[in-house]
């Protein structure tokens, strides 16, 4: 990158840094009981149906997009929030999303976008914890986000058109 | 575009990223100018610290009446060759182990002191680090080569790019395919060793590369590799022949 570019990025950059969501978080040790799996079913890259059949809360999926230690989507992607200090630059920006991509197309990325881009970095949300390899002790049989967690991130994302 | 178009143009952004090859750049050309400031500076660096401490534990016997490790190589480490520090881990094809810098001095302590520091304490990290920094400005050498080394290295490859734990990344995703790129404002490094041990910033303490690549595994909810594993030493060795022609810069101050 430009010299001038990374000093341009530093200055907009704040110090704070959540990083990806933490484990070895104290935290972690008080999870809420693990909650039983939901299957869901890709068509055309697309799921269409809300995962366990919930309902998201904006609002709610608004603070778990930005929670470093739950979606932490701003880890990676832009968003046009203007109190969020440091997003990643991995990810495309998620400005404008829910007016670009039918929701089912949505839910597919948060819930495992691997599952048609295997080289993708982006997390898999909600993945069959019997399919992840090597997982903490703690983590085990968990999804990254619940389903409601993730039905919430995408009621949120379907508002920012 | 239709949305079809669009829901595949957003698929090649991995792709697309992958085709850029990198030059190897030292984890000193990610981290922000205040933090290269706080390396370079001999007062700031809290690195030197464990320098300080793993001088002063060179210097002392852990058993009263015993040996220090002084005692054979020099009041300040002076006839320890620095040539030779920067080579490690080193395979011992003898006994067709790995041996990292860390267990080198667990192995030559043990013989003068009459308990066993475990994996990664505090003062063993001090102690690697003074070692290491003998050899700073020094180019990290890891042998490479002959049948043997050439199969370890390739395990090694194989466990940096698998992937691990609920955030399901390798090591390779991050550090060689969007090394660069920020995550929440800092930048992802090439996962270079040549400055560790260092001194992070975050959990504001020494790690060693055991302790870095343990901490990673932490960050992607995956179960750590323990840390005197083959696994753990297979990454290790890989990863530092990864960074050969690196100078060392031990104490690095990293993120
Ligand atoms: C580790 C980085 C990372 C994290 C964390 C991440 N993403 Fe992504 N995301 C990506 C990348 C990279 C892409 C681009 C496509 C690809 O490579 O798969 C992407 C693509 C997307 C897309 C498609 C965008 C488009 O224009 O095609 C959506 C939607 C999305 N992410 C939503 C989210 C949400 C919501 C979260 C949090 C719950 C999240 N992402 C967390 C890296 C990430």
């Amino acid at each position: 990158m430009h010299q001038a570019q990374i000093a341009i990025f530093a200055a907009l950059l704040s110090l704070e840094f959540t990083g990806l969501a933490t484990a070895a978080d104290p935290a972690a040790s008080g999870l809420p009981p693990i909650e039983p799996y939901c299957h869901w079913e890709q068509t055309d890259l697309m799921i269409v149906e809300p995962l366990c059949g919930l309902k998201g809360d904006a609002k709610r999926g608004r603070a778990i997009a930005t929670d470093g230690n739950r979606g932490n989507c701003v880890a990676c992607h832009n968003m046009p929030f203007g109190d969020v200090e440091g997003y990643g630059t991995i990810g495309p920006s998620l400005a404008g999303i829910g007016g670009r991509y039918p929701e089912g197309y949505i839910r597919l990325r948060v819930v495992d976008t691997k599952s048609f881009n295997p080289a993708s970095i982006m997390p898999g949300y909600y993945r069959d914890p019997g399919k992840i390899h090597r997982p903490a002790k703690i983590f085990k049989g968990r999804t990254f986000l619940t389903a409601q967690e993730v039905e919430d991130v995408i009621g949120f994302l379907m508002t920012m058109k | 575009m239709s949305i079809k178009a669009l829901m595949i143009s957003g698929l090649l952004s991995a792709s697309l990223a992958q085709a850029v090859m990198a030059e190897q750049l030292s984890g000193y050309a990610f981290i922000k100018d205040d933090t290269r400031a706080m390396q370079d500076d001999d007062f700031a660096n809290p690195g030197l610290i464990a320098v300080a401490t793993g001088a002063e534990l060179f210097k002392t016997a852990s058993r009263s009446g015993g040996k220090t490790c002084a005692d054979c190589h020099g009041e300040a480490g002076e006839k320890l060759v620095p040539q030779r520090i920067a080579t490690y881990p080193v395979y011992d094809s003898d006994n067709k182990r790995i041996i990292s810098l860390q267990s080198r001095i667990t192995a030559c302590r043990t013989r003068v002191a009459d308990d066993t520091l475990p994996v990664n304490h505090p003062d063993l990290i001090a102690l690697e680090t003074f070692v290491r920094n003998r050899a700073r400005d020094v180019p990290v050498n890891v042998n490479t080569e002959g049948t043997e080394i050439k199969a370890l290295l390739k395990r090694g490859e194989e466990l940096y790019n698998t992937r691990y734990g609920l955030i399901d990344m390798s090591c390779h995703i991050c550090h060689t395919v969007y090394a660069g790129q920020y995550v929440r404002g800092q930048k992802i490094s090439q996962g270079q060793t040549n400055g560790f041990p260092a001194y992070r910033l975050g959990p504001g303490e020494m790690a060693n590369l055991n302790l870095r690549i343990t901490q990673c595994m932490d960050l992607m909810r995956a179960e750590p590799f323990p840390s005197d594993s083959e696994e753990m030493k297979l990454l290790e060795y890989y990863l530092s022949a990864r960074s050969n022609g690196l100078p060392i810069e031990t104490p690095a101050v990293r993120y």
